[in-house]
């Protein structure tokens, strides 16, 4: 056992096309600590999306032992791997993945329905977690009414709801201007201020930097893992 | 399934069923169409057997018309070729010998003259014994009566008209207890017969003739061969037996062979019952499937809108995927929509056509020549269930397909492309 969120021992993952098999990723090992704000780092192609998906349990390693949490999810089945992901990772995308049809309140709801949280409890939370990233006057509003920035926080409010291990976010700000980017960063700052455990997929230095830690991924190896100040 | 899986579901079907309005009214509609297309055509099917049955029979059922002929084969010496005129005695005789069917005999007379007042119309006039009446549906209207064995005893002047030929005589008068002229001899009228819609007749339709005993006719015409011998069983299998009996019978008194069919040209109706019923079997699977076919394009309509649902909703598939969906929560809502649609669809048409049929069957089928061959179409609980399964199936299906790929989405990949 070990006090890591985040505990990843010879992770590989090989995609078979049938024809041809690419190896994503060739033996990570990777550890994240509560608390930690974690940035990953790497140009396209270099398999960072990849871990991402390992990470965020979307999809099981070739080879390798993964826990989250304490627990082994590298062997678990479609349902299980749901069921972890909503209750330790909370996703928070660059493309905001909102359902464009129901209110922000909705949007925000819909992981402590899986969850099964009842009816009374998720009133409350939704609408302290939308107060929380400042929208609690848009609660009824549809993402289509909302800005990108504004998106963008509904998703980070979505991300929190089942209270997670840990917020895996890919390039939360890569479809923002720069002002909605920093008000996202400086909202993922105090996130980490608070407490969570927050793990970026970025190619934004300036996001990067204020992470605490930086993994540069590169040909489905981690070829990097410093403390943030030691970035250039 | 879980109550929590099952409230989940629930959860995210409402809400999809909620913006969904137009297409789950248009889905409905098109399930709704398909019922009540195959309940309309099994109920104009049921209809049309029922009232083909029931004209077919306005003849008599399980009916035997034996018209007396020639042998055909050499027997005891005697050559083939010989006429067989079984006679009106004849028949109190085989009645004995066969007391488990019933016999008669009739004789005809066709363009008799029948007068009445002033007007005179030619008719044919029948001659049958008197048990002819139940057997041959001459129903006699209220007010009246049909033959009885003391007519016959008696050899009364006694005539029952058919319905039609007693509105010619008589117009609108009522016929009961007044005299004719039959063949110049008088004759008081006991009877007229209820209307049928007849289809199979031989020598002539019953609403057209007129019935006297059997023993006045031969004292009125001076004739004593019958026409006719008719045979009628209690069910359809007793006829083939009762036929052999009856030529048996008439064999040992007219010297023939038994086994010589052709002394008698017979006319045995349980064939031709046996053979409409299965045309109209096959006439109801042709319905029925014609039906089911309509059916099934509501519910390929369907599937084919949930299957363009999945395809664009397969982001937000992904993303429900991610936030910790299992895959029942999301083919849930699926396959229960296709049923839900269906069944209510189903539901809709099912009251549509039992309106059309109630206000169909309320219109008066007197005066319409049409509706007495078509009949009034008749929705049994037979054809109810069949409906039902057939729209269970299909509803179930048509959820079922589209859910699968919904299950097969794979989040990873949804996700993240623009």
């Amino acid at each position: 056992m070990t006090s890591d969120i985040i505990h990843m021992q010879a992770i590989r993952k090989v995609y078979d096309t049938g024809k041809i098999k690419v190896e994503a990723l060739k033996g990570i090992d990777l550890a994240v600590k509560p608390g930690e704000f974690v940035a990953i780092v790497g140009p396209s192609g270099s398999g960072k999306s990849t871990l991402m998906n390992l990470i965020g349990c979307l999809d099981t390693p070739t080879d390798g032992r993964y826990q989250l949490g304490g627990e082994d999810v590298s062997t678990l089945d479609r349902d299980a791997l749901a069921d972890v992901r909503n209750r330790r990772v909370g996703f928070v995308f660059q493309g905001f993945n909102l359902l464009p049809q129901i209110s922000a309140f909705e949007n925000v709801e819909m992981p402590l329905v899986f969850g099964g949280v009842g009816l009374r409890e998720r009133k409350q939370r939704v609408t302290e977690l939308l107060d929380r990233v400042g929208l609690g006057d848009r609660m009824e509003h549809k993402p289509t009414e909302l800005s990108g920035g504004q998106m963008q926080r509904v998703a980070i409010a979505r991300a929190l709801a089942m209270r997670p291990d840990v917020i895996l976010a890919d390039e939360p700000t890569g479809n923002l201007d720069t002002s909605a980017g920093g008000d996202i960063m400086q909202l993922f700052a105090d996130l980490w201020a608070q407490g969570k455990t927050l793990v970026v997929i970025t190619h934004d230095m300036t996001l990067a930097r204020r992470a605490s830690r930086v993994v540069e991924v590169r040909d489905g190896r981690i070829i990097r893992d410093v403390a943030s100040a030691e970035v250039a | 399934m879980s109550r929590r899986d099952l409230s989940i579901v629930l959860h995210l079907f409402l809400g999809s069923a909620r913006l969904q309005k137009k297409r789950a009214f248009l889905t409905i509609a098109s399930i709704a169409w398909g019922t009540v297309t195959i309940l309309l055509l099994l109920a104009f099917g049921e209809g049309l057997k029922r009232q083909f049955a029931r004209n077919e029979q306005a003849m008599g059922t399980n009916l035997a018309i034996n018209w007396p002929g020639e042998t055909s084969k050499v027997w005891k010496g005697l050559p083939e070729g010989r006429a067989i005129k079984p006679r009106i005695d004849d028949i109190p005789l085989l009645q004995q010998r066969m007391p488990d069917v019933q016999v008669w005999g009739e004789m005809s007379n066709s363009r008799t003259l029948i007068q009445y007042a002033r007007k005179t119309v030619n008719a044919r006039v029948i001659g049958p014994n008197w048990v002819y009446g139940d057997p041959r549906r001459h129903y006699a209207m209220p007010g009246g009566r049909f033959l009885g064995p003391q007519d016959e005893e008696q050899k009364r002047r006694v005539v029952f008209l058919g319905n039609e030929l007693a509105e010619d005589l008589f117009g609108k008068e009522n016929p009961v207890g007044k005299t004719v002229l039959v063949n110049s001899s008088p004759f008081t009228v006991i009877g007229v017969m209820q209307r049928k819609t007849q289809t199979s007749a031989y020598g002539g339709q019953d609403k057209d003739h007129a019935v006297i005993p059997i023993t006045t006719f031969r004292a009125l015409f001076g004739r004593d061969k019958l026409n006719v011998v008719v045979v009628h069983t209690e069910t359809e299998d007793e006829m083939e037996s009762a036929l052999e009996r009856m030529r048996t019978f008439f064999a040992g008194r007219y010297s023939f062979d038994a086994k010589d069919e052709r002394v008698f040209g017979t006319w045995n109706t349980v064939k031709g019952q046996r053979i409409s019923a299965k045309i109209f079997l096959g006439m109801e699977m042709f319905f029925g499937i014609i039906g089911a076919l309509t059916l099934v394009i509501g519910c390929v309509g369907v599937a084919n809108i949930m299957y363009a649902v999945v395809k664009e909703r397969t982001r937000e598939i992904g993303v429900k995927m991610a936030l910790g969906a299992r895959r029942g929560w999301i083919t849930g809502p699926f396959i229960l929509e296709g049923l839900v649609y269906t069944l209510l669809g189903g539901l809709a048409g099912a009251v549509i056509a039992i309106l059309i049929v109630t206000v169909l069957g309320l219109l008066p089928q007197e005066d319409m020549k049409v509706l007495e061959f078509l009949g009034k179409p008749t929705l049994s609980w037979s054809i109810g269930a069949a409906t039902v399964a057939i729209l269970g199936t299909a509803g179930l299906l048509a959820g079922y397909f589209p859910a699968r790929r919904a299950a097969a989405i794979d989040p990873a990949a949804t996700l993240r492309y623009e």
